[in-house]
């Protein structure tokens, strides 16, 4: 399958506090693929995700990454996000006292005025954001109570779903969004992305476990190891990993 | 009419013009900061007993007000400037203050709206605060003083067939002496503390509020006061009772001009509430705060407190400082009828060079008496925020209980948050209990609102608005969404 890019990392070079973590890293994400990276705790992955959505505190030395062919890098993150890209946060964060529905009515005007469009209507708002968070088995309540504030490890995760699916980017990269979570919120969480999966959307899957891709199965999968992808495969790399580990192939890397 | 209460200046035009350039984001617009061009009847600086007289002619006041201020003024000499406060600033030079500035216009008190100036209409309207009642905003009444004077009351008829007084304080001493001296310094001493003595001796203008037995104030009272001439202090004294059964609710908001040289500002507020009454006093204080480097702005020194003379009588405080270049208050509650009870919401936020020691004391001495003291300090810039409370509960006050929540929040890291709590409890059967907690906008809170789209600034404010929201819920509706946009203008240039 080969569709035009959506994302494209070039030749990225990232170090944090001086220490290279990215070495060289490229990747292509096409339109209406779903791609899956895995690879041992300290490859980069995180490092990734978060370079390409414009977190402080990471250098990009080199290399280049573009969305929908505009460069990314210069862009502050709120640019990036009016771009259509969306990071899914591995440990997502708390604002007390910022309603998740405030939050998300601000996040959801911001973009409409990007695109020039006029902010939706409190009801439209309150219908679609309730919709969704019935089919992420949230509560009402729930929307009510602050960002994250008390939340339990899978009320975290479906909460990303959530603003990803009522911000509906175009590029979505998933920070081990399965990670913390029992079988049941998994299920829940995997239909969320599957419901988020269109031909005119990409995603970026991060993950450590098969099992996330039993129920999201990817285009491609690629192995990350010492801040480069190392091998890419199809869906059945993954499976091959869950079976041999990585050692195979970060010995070589 | 619709909603739109003034003490937040418009900023429509500023979010036109956004640009991503942070250093125009910097420029904190107080867009209260005009001066009005008006000729003014106002002393020479400096103070001696000639100058109170003059005050207190010019304001035609009966012996026994006159002698009361001399009074005050006699003890005030030999009072110590208090220092205990976590405050740094040049000694003030009280001969360098004028004590008395009002519009020349003003001299005959106008009997109507028809004869004041409309030099002083036009600057309320500027401030967003529409004098005529057909214009003004819908259930808020509002008595404008202007430097040393109340320019006019509204509603004040619609009031009256409900039996309530609204008036200047010193319309009150000619209209209702006998009201006036039987309160007045009941509450707040004319000895009580170093600026409330000089008020007791200097006090020019504020408000007066009676509300009779039973009676539920049909509107929302409003205060607005204006500073505009230079070098010249403002002393507003204002006194609000309430009779048996009374309810009233009472708002008051301030600005003054942009300029270099510092101003004094030192009121005092006395409430009184008698048997099952309930006061409810409110403040949206935007005094000008100096621009970043802390060149200019308000000093800010004021008494307020409340007496819960009468059983299950309530008093609560809600207030919102983002302005003053200094700000020194303690508005209290002393809780003297049984199962009376005292609240204090507090919102206080500085930034830039701005300094704030504001808190409060709950005093206990009936039986069963309760307190809530909610404190919302917000640090930014290189400001200095503290928060200093008292909870007294005396040994008759059996059954007391109060609960006090004081939460600071850091955005930056060249600001302080300071919390002084005191607790000093007779009563073996009390409960007291306090809690404590100081958190930063954090980076992390900051890339969150950034990745979803949402620009830095707003993003702030929304954090911020969610810090505060449980005294914001405390304020009359009218007032609560214009006080979140005052903390977005106040908070212009705190990131980045």
């Amino acid at each position: 399958m080969t569709s035009r890019p959506l994302l494209e990392i070039v030749d990225l070079h990232v170090t944090v506090a001086g220490k290279p973590i990215v070495n060289g890293l490229s990747l292509t994400i096409g339109i209406g693929e779903v791609h899956a990276l895995m690879g041992p705790n300290g490859s980069g992955k995180s490092t990734l995700t978060n370079v390409l959505a414009g977190r402080e505190g990471y250098e990009v030395v080199a290399g280049s990454a573009r969305l929908d062919g505009r460069d990314l890098l210069p862009l502050s993150p709120e640019a990036r996000a009016h771009l259509g890209l969306f990071l899914a946060f591995q440990y997502p964060i708390e604002i007390p006292g910022v309603s998740n529905m405030e939050f998300l009515k601000a996040a959801l005007d911001a973009r409409q005025q990007s695109l020039g469009s006029e902010p939706l209507s409190t009801i439209d708002f309150m219908k679609r954001v309730r919709g969704i968070a019935t089919e992420l088995d949230l509560s009402a309540e729930f929307l009510k109570r602050g960002v994250n504030e008390g939340f339990s490890g899978g009320e975290k995760k479906r909460n990303e779903i959530l603003q990803m699916l009522m911000l509906e980017p175009r590029m979505a990269l998933l920070d081990e969004t399965d990670s913390g979570l029992d079988i049941d919120a998994l299920k829940v969480v995997a239909a969320g992305v599957n419901r988020y999966r269109r031909e005119d959307r990409g995603i970026l899957l991060v993950t450590h476990y098969q099992r996330l891709l039993d129920h999201i199965v990817p285009d491609f999968v690629h192995v990350l190891a010492g801040g480069r992808i190392v091998r890419s495969g199809d869906a059945s790399l993954a499976r091959e990993l869950e079976a041999r580990g990585y050692g195979w192939l970060t010995d070589a890397a | 009419m619709p909603g739109r209460f003034p003490l937040a200046p418009d900023r429509a035009d500023v979010a036109d013009n956004r640009t991503d350039d942070i250093d125009r984001l910097i420029e904190r617009p107080y867009r209260a900061g005009f001066v009005t061009d008006i000729d003014s009847d106002t002393l020479p600086p400096g103070l001696d007993e000639d100058v109170i007289r003059a005050i207190s002619m010019r304001k035609g006041e009966p012996d026994w007000l006159l002698d009361w201020r001399l009074g005050a003024y006699r003890h005030w000499r030999a009072m110590p400037q208090p220092a205990w406060a976590h405050l740094e600033f040049p000694a003030i030079d009280f001969d360098a203050i004028s004590y008395y500035s009002a519009p020349r216009s003003q001299a005959n008190r106008p009997k109507s709206l028809a004869e004041v100036d409309p030099q002083l209409l036009a600057t309320y309207e500027k401030l967003g605060i529409p004098l005529h009642e057909r214009a003004a905003l819908a259930g808020v009444a509002v008595d404008a003083v202007f430097d040393s004077v109340s320019i006019t009351t509204t509603f004040k008829d619609k009031l009256a067939d409900a039996g309530v007084v609204f008036c200047s304080f010193s319309e009150a001493v000619a209209a209702y002496p006998e009201l006036v001296r039987r309160y007045l310094g009941t509450v707040v001493p004319p000895r009580d503390n170093f600026y409330a003595t000089l008020n007791s001796a200097v006090f020019s203008d504020g408000s007066f509020v009676y509300v009779p037995a039973g009676v539920r104030c049909p509107m929302e009272l409003s205060t607005y006061f204006r500073i505009n001439a230079r070098n010249t202090g403002q002393f507003e004294r204002t006194l609000i009772v309430a009779e048996p059964g009374a309810y009233v609710s009472y708002l008051e908001g301030c600005t003054a001009p942009q300029r270099d040289e510092h101003q004094l500002h030192a009121a005092v507020v006395e409430l009184v509430a008698l048997d099952d009454a309930e006061i409810k006093y409110s403040t949206v204080q935007n005094w000008y705060p100096g621009d970043a480097e802390g060149r200019g702005g308000i000093y800010n020194f004021v008494t307020k407190r409340g007496a819960c003379i009468g059983r299950r009588s309530k008093i609560s405080w809600t207030q919102v400082e983002t302005g003053s270049a200094i700000t020194w208050k303690y508005p209290s509650v002393v809780l003297r009828g049984d199962d009376s009870i005292g609240e204090f919401h507090s919102v206080a936020l500085t930034n830039n060079r701005q300094q704030a020691d504001t808190g409060t004391k709950m005093i206990h001495l009936g039986r069963n008496t309760k307190s809530t003291i909610v404190s919302k300090g917000i640090s930014a810039g290189r400001s200095q925020n503290s928060y200093r409370g008292l909870v007294r509960i005396a040994p008759t006050a059996r059954g007391a209980r109060n609960h006090t929540q004081c939460d600071s929040l850091l955005i930056g890291d060249a600001c302080g948050a300071h919390t002084f709590p005191y607790i000093e409890s007779s009563q073996p059967s009390a409960v007291v209990e306090h809690e404590a907690t100081t958190s930063k906008v954090s980076d992390d809170q900051l890339f969150l609102c950034r990745s979803r789209g949402i620009d830095p600034e707003k993003a702030v404010s929304m954090i911020v608005n969610g810090f505060c929201k449980e005294v914001f819920r405390e304020l009359p509706m009218e007032f609560a969404v214009e006080a979140g946009k005052l903390l977005e203008v106040s908070l212009e240039g705190a990131v980045g």
